[in-house]
């Protein structure tokens, strides 16, 4: 009996304390990047590209990073999706009997889906010099879509799976043909297509390697698909590597832009997700 | 029967992966009537059920040989139209299903995919088949909100509701009631037997008081075989057969 109770509480406490390392240091990362960024975070930051000397630690912003990493994102995730939805159909509704094949598929997605984030930067620039395409917002934009794709087609696939065959069943015995059960099911999972969306657009505006050397990087904000575009994590990268403690200060500060982006939009993709819930089985 | 029945089945047999499910099977099924069939769990009784209207396409591994005529086609013929013999059957499945809309959509969805547009048919369609299945009084007001608002016995009918709407000839349910209380269950085989003068209903159940009450003929399946099939009170208080008199008496379920 008591080899029971004492079990019972060496794993309540290896459990509380997992618990505690883990939020912890989520606390401790938000806190180092909100302390050592915050003393530099003024609207300039915000509102201005960097102006003449900015890197040495004179007047400016980070405009340029942002508006330039959310069109990358955004770019990504609108051509990801325009791409992953109609595999995600296709294998799940227009595939039944050649489960064979169908699982072939998701075992693909699943090996890209490992692949680090660098090989697609690299496969993106490879496919870049094939067409003559120079660093630019077009190139970041191939290459963070790349990267996206497998993680976009494994969640909507997932998500339609959740769909019970019933209702497949119920639209298909009204007489309906496999596209117009298609779009009952991609009702049906709305709220999952946003959930998607935002939390792909989060890992996108955020990932390094895949624009490396693909996006480039510019103090201007891009005009068009062909100028190179800076994007933040970069410009926190770069900005970090400054012996420069003013412009150290403000790698931080960006960081802390990006947290707060990232952040915002969790809240928005849970906030979407009650609202689009409503007709949830 | 003197004119062709809607459903006839002529020697069915459909596996499913190595397994034999259902083994020569010949059957007609009568016109305007209640039939049910019964069988212990696992008999193929859903498999029969499923097989009139092909909802096994969408299944991996199952091969089906024979036929099954729907007045008078054939609808395994290699160029036979699948979505023109769907609608021929309204299905009440299991549980409810609703179409991810609005009451009013869920009924006008069947009739706006075969081509109605016009609103004003539509309405008279939705308001039609609601009042059919009981259930305008109870959602007139609300004709907007989300259909799975409703309780589940209400999903139930909405979703008989929703198959009677691009006018079928033949009603199939499968355990049609299984997942709701008694009283629903109540209403809904009332339906049934009200809507039997429209109708050709086959119903596939596991409960046998059921059967006696709303059903005219019954099938009993056993082992994916017809063991017998006849007008209710015969298989069920006289049967012939010494299988179908063990699963009533209760000896084998």
């Amino acid at each position: 009996m008591r080899k029971r109770k004492f079990e019972e509480l060496f794993f309540r406490v290896l459990m509380i304390l997992a618990t505690i390392i883990v939020s912890g240091s989520f606390f401790l990362i938000v806190g180092t990047i909100f302390f050592k960024g915050l003393p530099y975070m003024n609207w300039d930051m915000i509102t201005k590209t960097p102006g003449g000397g900015f890197y040495i630690g004179k007047e400016g912003g980070i405009l340029n990073a942002i508006i330039g990493s959310f069109y990358v994102a955004g770019g990504a995730t609108v051509l990801g999706l325009i791409i992953s939805i109609p595999v995600a159909i296709f294998i799940n509704l227009y595939m039944d009997g050649k489960r064979f094949l169908s699982n072939t598929i998701r075992m693909a997605f699943d090996v890209l889906f490992g692949i680090p984030s660098i090989v697609y930067g690299a496969f993106g620039f490879l496919i870049m010099v094939y067409f003559g395409i120079r660093a630019s917002l077009l190139g970041g934009i191939i290459a963070v879509t790349l990267l996206v794709i497998p993680i976009l087609v494994r969640t909507l696939d997932e998500v339609i799976r959740t769909v019970p065959f019933e209702l497949r069943d119920a639209t298909l015995s009204l007489g309906a043909t496999r596209w117009e059960t298609a779009k009952v099911v991609l009702r049906q999972i709305r709220p999952g297509i946003f959930t998607a969306i935002l939390l792909y657009f989060g890992r996108a505006i955020g990932d390094v390697a895949s624009v490396l050397f693909t996006a480039g990087f510019s103090d201007n904000i891009p005009t068009s698909l062909h100028e190179p575009a800076a994007t933040l994590p970069l410009a926190i990268f770069f900005q970090l590597g400054s012996p420069v403690e003013e412009v150290q200060g403000r790698g931080y500060a960006s960081a802390l832009i990006l947290t707060i982006i990232v952040l915002i939009i969790t809240v928005l993709a849970d906030i979407l997700i009650k609202k689009f819930s409503k007709h949830k089985i | 029967m003197t004119k062709t029945p809607h459903i006839s089945v002529q020697h069915l047999d459909v596996h499913i992966g190595a397994q034999h499910i259902l083994k020569d099977i010949n059957i007609n099924i009568p016109d305007k009537k209640v039939t049910s069939i019964i069988g212990p769990s696992g008999c193929g009784k859903t498999t029969l059920l499923k097989s009139f209207n092909r909802l096994w396409d969408n299944t991996a591994d199952v091969k089906i040989t024979g036929k099954v005529l729907v007045d008078g086609e054939d609808i395994y013929a290699p160029d036979a139209e699948v979505t023109h013999i769907r609608k021929k059957m309204g299905l009440l499945s299991q549980r409810p299903y609703p179409l991810p809309m609005s009451i009013y959509d869920n009924v006008a969805y069947g009739p706006r995919i075969h081509g109605i547009r016009k609103k004003q048919v539509l309405d008279q369609l939705v308001e039609e088949q609601l009042k059919a299945t009981g259930l305008w009084n109870e959602v007139k007001d609300r004709l907007n909100a989300s259909a799975t608002r409703l309780s589940i016995g209400q999903q139930q009918r909405l979703c008989l509701a929703r198959g009677l709407a691009v006018g079928p000839e033949i009603i199939l349910g499968d355990e049609s009631t299984s997942a709701l209380d008694p009283v629903s269950t109540a209403i809904i085989e009332d339906l049934f037997i009200s809507l039997k003068e429209k109708y050709s209903i086959v119903l596939v159940t596991h409960i046998l008081r059921q059967a006696r009450r709303v059903s005219d003929y019954i099938i009993f399946v056993y082992m994916g075989k017809i063991i017998e099939f006849g007008p209710t009170e015969e298989v069920l208080l006289n049967p012939k057969e010494e299988l179908t008199k063990e699963y009533v008496k209760g000896y084998i379920s």
